[in-house]
């Protein structure tokens, strides 16, 4: 393993371990109102304080927490939902391919944020409804992949022979194509997975993802936004941690596919 | 030969691949000499070396591989000492390659003839017009039709034959002193592959230059080499001029490769009263709006092997779709064990489906790579048979015996760990699991090497004895079906051509396109080729409005 590769490793388990130690390794709850608003960085405040007077390293802590969990949910559901039916219809094919597909051709034409915007806007911001909408155009994505994927492997002898066998369809799926269409799909999983984290953290800066007071890396961005006219680099704490994820996940998927792709 | 000096020496060469510290020899002390006009023939199996011998006569290497020891010096000049750049001033204007792939060499998206000139015009330095009208001289030369308008075309809008015949006036353009050909007939149909052959003798001898020919394909180097060398595993087995090498090998290696095309099938005693195993009546079939099959009858009886034979584009395989239901016909139906079968295999009973096993051209694709040996024998025994645990396990190793694997070996294996052939078997034991009455065998041994196709060849004629199956063998090698069938159908677009016990068929073939086909597969004798095309061209004279023009 490069040594690249070795880092981005080491920061993405680094990150997941204060994701689940938040509450224990952070000095301050999220909510706890410490000090007074945009207070400097001193030895109990290490990265300073707020708009509201709370402790900005541990909001780090737990916005983390908070995105990378619901993110995590997110990814998976539409993972779930993307390969399933991407898988489907590329082995069922007919009638159910066309329609799945066509109606994944039309939400794909609408751009993904502006789509979360409008439905968000209908729901109301609640986390049940974000992480539903953001798994439901992210799937789109994934179906696209895992169909394309598949009618490759779907196409070769080994599947043509359990067809005329006369196999059922969840049997090719589970048996024929899905394993051997593994090393794509994880890579995707991992993509996905990082803009998925993007984009709650897009809606929470924007005001519709996740609600105050509860940290969010997207709307703590925002909260401090201010402070940028000072010269200070507070506002820029949050981005440089999703920026941290984010590339270390990318750079690992990188060269899993280059490895086993 | 003495008072002459070869134009092109190797000496002592030895490549290797692989890591550093753990080398896998390619090639292992290899000497070859070539002299100028004459054409010297490599031929062994996949994995022998030779088209990594044939590259290092131009100093090149595939990716991996890196020279250990020996040289390889053309003209005088070390070809290994030079420097890249002076190495690649010399590929295509001192020493050509024709590939084996045409259709890869080119790219779709240019016309012929800026390709065909290419190299010329940049390596060369020649001027575009003069590059022009010598490739159309070629052209012409080598009967390409319509010379004039040829260099317009795209790739795509030719075909194979024509496409490899572009690719070696590519070669001969710059009046190269060597020539290599790596397989260049291999991917052609036989009809093709004659008229490709004769271009390619042709061009060699009026331009006097030498040529190295690599193949696994013994008829074919019989007729373009006037030595031969045989490889194995990267070192030199023998070599001989032609003549003496066909009429005797001295080495055991040798005559094994020679004895593969000595197995032939002693004629069916043609008592007529086994049961029908499969009756095809009347089929239409198409993809699309487009036609490919035509009125296709033909049956089999148990313990009875039919050949279908034909080009490419002939319709075998689409038949091979039809029987097993894949592809609906349009019109006519299929009889199994006497009784008519549903025409798409959903629809298919159980038994029916059981009955029809096929095995593919392509074992690396038709064997999921992610299941163990075990799994992928032991699936149909549960599925046809209800075998599970120990039993599943029992039959599936006494599978393996009988396929003549050591089940304590293979049975945990995935095909990834396994060669071409043991794949091929693998594809035989998983058919065989359903306990079918017909096999389907579509071109099983033309992705194999001969040694190895012969041994699948002689299995799948034991197991047919032993367990009296109907075989269906699509091929279009004639060498294979004189080895294996008892009948004959030979396939023209997408009808029947003639259809008949083997004797009948090949012997004495009543249809022009059948004695075409028989009399283009290569012989052993080195004057086959010429004897042929004197045959063919005398044919053209008679026939009306021949293809191509006369050469010059």
């Amino acid at each position: 393993m490069p040594l690249l590769t070795l880092a981005c490793v080491i920061i993405i388990v680094t990150y997941v371990c204060v994701a689940l130690l938040a509450p224990v390794l952070a000095p301050f709850g999220q909510f706890d109102v410490s000090a007074g608003a945009y207070q400097p960085w001193d030895k109990t405040h290490k990265l300073g304080t707020d708009n509201l007077g709370r402790d900005i390293l541990s909001r780090l802590m737990y916005g983390l927490r908070n995105s990378l969990g619901i993110a995590l949910v997110t990814a998976i559901i539409a993972f779930l939902v993307g390969v399933g039916l991407g898988v489907m219809s590329a082995v069922g094919g007919g009638w159910l391919d066309q329609v799945l597909s066509r109606l994944v051709d039309v939400l794909m034409a609408i751009p993904g944020l502006i789509f979360a915007l409008l439905l968000l806007s209908i729901t109301g911001p609640s986390i049940w409804a974000m992480i539903t909408i953001i798994a439901l155009v992210e799937a789109t994505r994934i179906y696209r992949l895992a169909r394309g994927v598949s009618l490759n492997i779907a196409t070769a002898d080994f599947v043509e022979a359990a067809r005329i066998r006369g196999e059922g369809l969840p049997w090719i799926i589970a048996r024929e194509i899905v394993p051997n269409a593994t090393a794509p799909l994880l890579a995707e999983f991992g993509l996905r997975f990082s803009y998925v984290f993007l984009f709650v953290s897009a809606l929470s800066f924007l005001g519709l993802g996740i609600q105050p007071p509860f940290a969010e890396l997207g709307s703590m961005v925002r909260d401090n936004a201010v402070l940028i006219t000072y010269g200070e680099i507070t506002p820029l704490l949050p981005a440089a941690t999703i920026a941290g994820l984010t590339v270390s996940v990318n750079i690992l998927v990188d060269w899993y596919l280059k490895e086993f792709g | 030969m003495a008072d002459k000096k070869p134009i092109l020496s190797i000496k002592n060469l030895s490549v290797s691949a692989g890591p550093e510290n753990d080398p896998i020899p390619v090639l292992n002390g290899v000497d070859l000499d070539l002299y100028k006009g004459e054409v010297l023939g490599l031929i062994g199996e996949s994995g022998a070396g030779k088209s990594t011998l044939g590259l290092a006569a131009m100093g090149y290497f595939r990716r991996g591989c890196r020279v250990t020891g020996g040289t390889v010096t053309c003209a005088g000049v070390d070809l290994l000492a030079m420097t890249d750049q002076q190495r690649e001033a010399i590929h295509g204007t001192k020493i050509a390659y024709v590939a084996q792939s045409a259709a890869a060499s080119f790219n779709p998206a240019y016309r012929l003839m800026d390709q065909v000139t290419e190299t010329a015009r940049i390596r060369a330095g020649t001027p575009a017009a003069k590059a022009r009208s010598d490739a159309l001289e070629l052209f012409e030369r080598m009967k390409l039709p319509e010379p004039h308008q040829f260099g317009l075309r795209y790739p795509h809008q030719v075909s194979g034959g024509q496409l490899q015949r572009a690719l070696t006036a590519m070669a001969m353009l710059c009046q190269p002193d060597i020539v290599i050909f790596d397989e260049p007939t291999t991917a052609l149909d036989v009809t093709t592959q004659v008229d490709v052959l004769g271009t390619m003798k042709d061009a060699v001898r009026d331009f006097g230059i030498a040529g190295i020919y690599v193949s696994h394909d013994l008829t074919v180097v019989a007729q373009m080499a006037d030595r031969i060398k045989v490889l194995l595993r990267g070192r030199q087995v023998e070599e001989a001029p032609t003549r003496d090498m066909l009429a005797s090998p001295q080495q055991e290696y040798t005559k094994s490769l020679w004895s593969v095309r000595k197995i032939q099938k002693p004629p069916s005693v043609g008592s007529k009263s086994p049961e029908m195993r499969i009756q095809v009546e009347g089929v239409h079939a198409s993809y699309g709006k487009v036609p490919v099959l035509e009125d296709v009858s033909i049956n089999v009886r148990a313990g009875e092997t039919l050949a279908i034979v034909g080009e490419s584009g002939s319709g075998k395989s689409t038949l091979a779709r039809v029987l097993t239901g894949l592809l609906k016909p349009r019109a006519g139906r299929v009889l199994l064990n006497g009784t008519e079968a549903a025409s798409g295999y959903r629809q298919r009973s159980k038994s029916d489906l059981r009955a029809v096993q096929m095995i593919y051209q392509m074992p690396d694709t038709a064997l999921n790579d992610q299941q163990s040996v075990g799994t992928i024998i032991g699936r149909p025994l549960t599925f046809y048979h209800g075998l599970r645990g120990e039993q599943n396990r029992k039959r599936a190793s006494e599978l393996l015996e009988m396929i003549g694997m050591d089940p304590k070996v293979f049975l945990q294996r995935t095909p990834r760990q396994l060669s071409g052939g043991q794949k091929q078997r693998i594809c035989i034991a998983r058919a065989l699991a359903a306990e079918p009455t017909v096999l389907i065998c579509d071109e099983v041994t033309s992705a194999l090497d001969q040694i190895v196709a012969e041994g699948i060849l002689r299995l799948l004629e034991g197991l047919q004895k032993d367990l009296n199956f109907a075989q269906v063998f699509i091929t279009h090698d004639l060498t294979t079906v004189r080895a294996i069938a008892d009948t004959v159908a030979v396939m023209e677009l997408g009808r029947i051509v003639e259809f008949g016990p083997r004797d009948v068929v090949l012997d004495d073939p009543q249809k022009p396109y059948t004695r075409k086909l028989l009399r283009s597969v290569p012989e052993m004798d080195p004057n086959w080729l010429d004897d042929i095309r004197r045959e063919f061209a005398k044919d053209t004279e008679t026939a009306t409005s021949p293809e191509g023009r006369a050469a010059p």
